[in-house]
């Protein structure tokens, strides 16, 4: 790699993205997502409200995965808890009864879980929001979703200042979700990224910045992103 | 424009805190248990304050007609519930098109909506979002929060309890330390809380850097008609939070040679969509700039910039109860309207045609 070149007008990449670069990082994570999560539901691009009745060349709106179950063990001890991540569609009675891997007590809830990527103008960067709820539709309490979080989840967060879980409304839907806070995400971005500045050719960053966010966003609500994605970011 | 010049920023400040809107609080029915029903409390609320707020005065005058419980506490605006974080000011100024004054609101301190409702645990949760929101503004003025964080416990004790009781002056000694800025350009007056010397200095040297940044921290809530109203009165209701678009972005300042930028030009510059037309473009980077072309932007027009396919025209717009002339410049809205989170809180309706209404 040329350093001459790379120095010249490449000003130090910040860990940030605009609007616009949002949207093809969104298209570049969905593609990627779908080619490598053959079994699991896609993330869809919603287009906020006010867009779809307009044309404009920019594209505004978030990523939505929803309709996904989380089916826990019924281990007593927490440490063996594992768990498993089903599309609402797939879960049926015969299923759960044939499926040796997946112990449901059959007094346990299924917790269903809907995340949106939205991206933040403030922060200029992705931001995690995710609400979940009984099969009923009953919202869960805060409680019962720290319980749902992997074990590591809970030392990610108390030792990071600034990866916390908050509620706040959601910022197109007028509802109450729960989101991860944002204001510590550029920093990591940028160590993510080596703070290669060279990176900033050709989109290379644009196009695994949500990988990359996601692969650390996702352990702290327990979704993981396969090897082959990952892979996609070494090259 | 001659008017605005005539105010003094002190003056303007000093107005904008003593602003409130009086507000004769009434007790849903389903909550009354004596007859008679205790009548109405009147109660004047600061603009810059917060409803959950009022709780102290409110509760002395209904705690002995509540049913049996835990408060908690709630309004709603001719069924609409309203949201707690959006200061007290610019609920009024969205809602009450034609202003009620007093403004006749419902409280309730049962049966909490958590369907639609963020959950609001008294002053604690209101105290949060404040805070929450001035890292919001720090992080969008600066590029980091830090001055916010490393504050002093009794510096951020100080700071909310100025919220709390509107003392002015107590927040301005503890906010200059955020180095928060002003935007200033040679169309603004030049802001120091204490006129010494240093403060003139430090001044100067924060004014130099907030040009550079030029992303000034805004909260748009915008909602459609689809025709003209002659009056306030016939506009239509908001009933529903979905016929308000909230638009939560930073305006760019964006500088032409010649030209000052105006409020017309920030508000323009936040809906691209309505105003394609227009020679500042908000959403994308400062690259995708569209020219200039036919853009009328000294006129006081509003509608110079549409576009046929759209039509869009700025009907009211509203900050702080003020419904300013839109070739105000900007940044004399911005040091003198902004809420003490240091956002700017914008209140527009927008008539367009029926295929681009909200709902």
């Amino acid at each position: 790699m040329d350093q001459k070149e790379s120095v010249r007008d490449i000003t130090p990449w910040d860990g940030t993205l605009s609007s616009s670069d949002f949207f093809s990082a969104a298209c570049a994570f969905s593609e990627k997502w779908k080619r490598f999560n053959a079994f699991v539901p896609p993330w869809l691009w919603v287009p906020s409200r006010k867009h779809h009745l307009l044309s404009s060349h920019k594209e505004e709106g978030y990523l939505s995965l929803e309709g996904m179950c989380l089916i826990k063990s019924s281990e007593e001890q927490e440490s063996c808890r594992s768990q498993t991540w089903k599309e609402e569609s797939s879960i049926s009675q015969e299923e759960e009864a044939v499926d040796n891997a997946t112990l449901v007590c059959i007094c346990d809830e299924v917790n269903h879980y809907d995340f949106h990527i939205v991206y933040s103008p403030s922060y200029r960067v992705p931001v995690l929001y995710f609400r979940s709820y009984h099969s009923d539709g009953q919202p869960l309490p805060f409680g019962e979703i720290e319980k749902d979080l992997p074990d590591h989840s809970a030392k990610i967060r108390s030792e990071s200042k600034w990866t916390f879980i908050t509620q706040e409304e959601h910022p197109y839907l007028n509802r109450p979700w729960y989101k991860l806070h944002p204001c510590g995400t550029s920093e990591w971005m940028k160590l993510l990224f080596h703070g290669d500045t060279a990176l900033n050719k050709n989109g290379f960053v644009i196009e695994h910045y949500l990988v990359s966010w996601f692969s650390v966003i996702g352990q702290v609500v327990g979704l993981k992103i396969p090897l082959g994605m990952l892979e996609t970011l070494s090259c | 424009m001659s008017g605005a010049a005539t105010v003094s920023s002190s003056e303007a400040h000093k107005l904008v805190w003593e602003g409130s809107v009086p507000l004769l609080i009434h007790l849903h029915d389903s909550e009354v248990t004596t007859l008679p029903p205790p009548p109405p409390a009147l109660v004047l609320a600061p603009r810059l304050g917060y409803l959950p707020l009022l709780i102290s005065q409110l509760k002395p005058y209904f705690s002995t007609t509540l049913p049996p419980g835990v408060d908690t506490l709630w309004f709603e605006y001719r069924g609409l519930p309203l949201k707690w974080y959006i200061p007290t000011g610019v609920l009024f100024d969205l809602l009450c098109v034609e202003p009620e004054r007093p403004w006749n609101l419902t409280v309730h301190f049962r049966g909490y909506p958590s369907n639609l409702l963020l959950p609001c645990e008294g002053e604690d949760s209101v105290k949060w979002s404040f805070i929450n929101s001035l890292k919001e503004a720090a992080y969008v003025t600066k590029g980091n929060c830090k001055n916010v964080m490393n504050m002093s416990q009794s510096d951020q004790v100080e700071l909310w309890r100025s919220v709390l009781n509107g003392n002015l002056e107590s927040y301005q000694r503890v906010s200059s330390k955020l180095k928060l800025g002003t935007f200033e350009d040679e169309y603004t007056e030049n802001i120091s809380a204490v006129s010494t010397a240093s403060q003139q200095n430090s001044g100067e040297a924060d004014a130099a850097a907030q040009v550079k940044s030029g992303r000034i921290p805004v909260r748009l809530y915008v909602w459609t008609v689809t025709e003209d109203f002659d009056d306030l009165e016939s506009a239509p209701q908001i009933d529903n939070w979905d016929k308000i678009s909230y638009i939560n972005r930073p305006v760019e300042i964006q500088k032409e040679d010649g030209k000052y930028f105006s409020l017309n030009d920030a508000i323009k510059s936040l809906l691209p969509e309505y105003f394609p037309g227009s020679s500042f473009d908000n959403l994308g980077d400062a690259s995708t700039k569209q020219s200039v072309g036919d853009e009328g932007e000294n006129t006081c027009d509003p509608d110079s910039s549409s576009l046929p396919l759209e039509n869009a025209e700025i009907k009211l717009v509203r900050i702080q109860g003020i419904e300013p002339c839109l070739e105000i410049p900007f940044s004399w809205v911005v040091n003198n309207l902004m809420n003490p989170e240091y956002f700017l809180h914008i209140c527009v309706c927008l008539k367009v045609s029926e295929a681009n209404a909200l709902q």
